[in-house]
């Protein structure tokens, strides 16, 4: 996967492999997290702090520790190591400059270590062979589609309080249907760039 | 070998790991030192910041009752923050109504010093000390409740009023916590705190109360409680216990008939058998030094063939009612046990005359 520039892996990863809506990883929090904007934007901000960093690290113990001693089968639990000790550190950093942020997210910070779009977008770039600068920008462009999709769908619901939806469809059921048609509405981007 | 190494590998992962978060703590969560102002200016703490409430209080000798060990399961660590403790977290919504929320109270245990706190606590709290003492005697006094009498060692005494009550220091296997008991000991003797405590199976302070032996080395903070006895000899006091809600009364019937030897006072006393029966002949013993010193004691289960009894039985609310007098004369009642006892025995003084003023209350 050498000549895919990291660019084209960027734009790819936010738009037409977009990790919730193409892969439907990271529901939880998205469904959980997505009814005002701002938490959602500051939610979508630590994942894509911390998808970013935890790829980098990540390549780094893959390819430098767990490869050459042939432990390659420890990734998952490794990954999940890192992202772990890695949401600590960003939990402390948002503590200390962010207060609001940090109430506003509550719970959901922590939460952020068992988001599978976070360790699904470490084991795509095992799978997919990228080099260093095509992870971190998998990783990032992960973050972004991740925060795009979730302040969309935030966006969405804040109208959505205002209209009359039936009552069997009220709270997360409208809110999967409103996923899925934006999914669908994702797959018109599909002839922009293409990766696997 | 095989094994060996993925273990080192992933070891050495958290060793790492570990090592990065402990000094990214150390460098971020670093608020420098802020100060606690307790009671608008009684008391100026400056601690450093990053911990609770509690735990900074705790360590400069302001001791907050608390039982869980500031896990904020037991909401015993209510203060009132008035300005600087941040928003209420989600961890103390339970302990806490909506008034309490609005007046600013919140668990000590939760509440993070990230900048200067201003807090209120009842007056009394800045008084309580820890003490050391060892074990000076442990009697069983039924067969499940225990007396256990603590010589103070360090501060050598206490200075108490009846109805407060300390918390005992027991180990756990997550650190120490803190269990409170009414002081038995009457007010008078500053130098011992006297305990009884009813063995609660799987509980933590009685296990541990009750196997304490002679000797042993124990820590306690107080006096704590807000109650006060009325200073009026004209009171007459009505002090009505069940189970192991005798500490209390123990504690006050001696501290009274110390200060004022001809007080009205009735004792009544609620058991299920003549097994649970302890303290009467030291009660007798005291009435008949003091005439106007009534013991009552109740027995609320049937009599076995075996047993002697023959005081009265019944549930002890019956007794209060068969011995109290209806009328408007002042009056105060000390209530401790079960709830049901609890609501009972507050309906016959109800019916006796006794305003919600004059009832205290401890339900356990």
């Amino acid at each position: 996967m050498g000549e895919i520039s990291p660019f084209v892996i960027l734009i790819a990863a936010i738009f037409t492999n977009n990790i919730l809506l193409a892969n439907f990883l990271g529901m939880c929090s998205f469904l959980a997290v997505s009814k005002e904007i701002p938490t959602a934007a500051g939610l979508g901000a630590a994942v894509i702090f911390v998808m970013t960093a935890t790829t980098a690290i990540n390549f780094g113990v893959y390819h430098h520790v767990l490869v050459p001693l042939g432990l390659v089968y420890l990734q998952f639990i490794v990954f999940i190591a890192v992202i772990a000790a890695f949401v600590q550190f960003v939990e402390m950093f948002v503590e200390r400059f962010s207060l609001h942020l940090y109430h506003s997210l509550g719970i959901f910070l922590p939460l952020i270590t068992v988001n599978c779009a976070i360790l699904g977008v470490s084991l795509f770039m095992i799978i997919r062979k990228y080099t260093f600068a095509q992870s971190v920008a998998f990783g990032f462009g992960g973050g972004v589609g991740w925060t795009l999709a979730i302040i969309l769908i935030a966006g969405l619901r804040q109208k959505m309080r205002y209209s009359d939806v039936p009552r069997p469809f009220r709270g997360v059921a409208i809110a999967m249907i409103i996923t899925g048609v934006m999914a669908m509405a994702f797959m018109g981007f599909a002839g922009m760039v293409r990766i696997q | 070998m095989v094994f060996l190494l993925p273990i080192l590998v992933f070891a050495g992962l958290l060793v790492g790991l570990t090592v990065a978060l402990s000094v990214a703590e150390r460098v971020l969560i670093n608020y420098g030192v802020c100060k606690i102002d307790i009671n608008r200016g009684d008391k100026i703490l400056e601690v450093d910041g990053g911990q609770t409430l509690l735990s900074a209080l705790n360590e400069s000798k302001v001791f907050i009752p608390s039982a869980c060990g500031g896990r904020g399961s037991c909401g015993h660590c209510k203060i009132t923050v008035r300005a600087g403790g941040g928003p209420v977290l989600p961890t103390e919504t339970p302990f806490l109504s909506r008034a309490q929320v609005r007046a600013g109270v919140r668990l000590a245990c939760q509440v993070k010093i990230r900048e200067d706190i201003e807090i209120t606590i009842p007056e009394d709290l800045l008084n309580v000390q820890m003490f050391t003492a060892e074990v000076a005697t442990t009697r069983l006094v039924t067969h499940d409740i225990v007396e256990v009498l603590l010589a103070l060692k360090e501060p050598a005494e206490i200075s108490q009023r009846p109805g407060q009550y300390v918390q005992l220091q027991a180990p756990s296997p997550e650190g120490p916590v803190y269990r409170a008991y009414s002081i038995s000991s009457p007010s008078y003797e500053k130098d011992t705190v006297e305990l009884i405590i009813r063995l609660v199976p799987g509980g933590i302070g009685s296990t541990y109360a009750h196997n304490l032996e002679v000797g042993d080395a124990t820590v306690l903070t107080g006096p704590y409680g807000e109650f006060r006895l009325s200073e009026d000899p004209d009171v007459e006091l009505v002090c009505v216990g069940g189970g192991c809600g005798m500490a209390p009364m123990k504690n006050i019937i001696y501290t009274v008939y110390e200060r004022w030897p001809d007080r009205k006072c009735w004792l009544f006393f609620g058991c299920r058998t003549t097994s649970d029966i302890f303290y009467l002949e030291e009660f007798q013993e005291l009435a008949r030094k003091h005439p106007n010193f009534r013991v009552v004691y109740a027995l609320s289960d049937p009599l076995s063939p075996e047993e002697r009894w023959d005081g009265e039985t019944g549930f002890v609310h019956l007794s209060v009612d068969k011995h109290i007098e209806p009328g408007g004369a002042k009056r105060s009642a000390f209530l401790c046990g079960p709830p049901p006892m609890i609501e009972a025995v507050m309906k016959v003084l109800a019916d006796k005359g006794f305003t919600p003023e004059d009832i205290f209350y401890d339900e356990f």
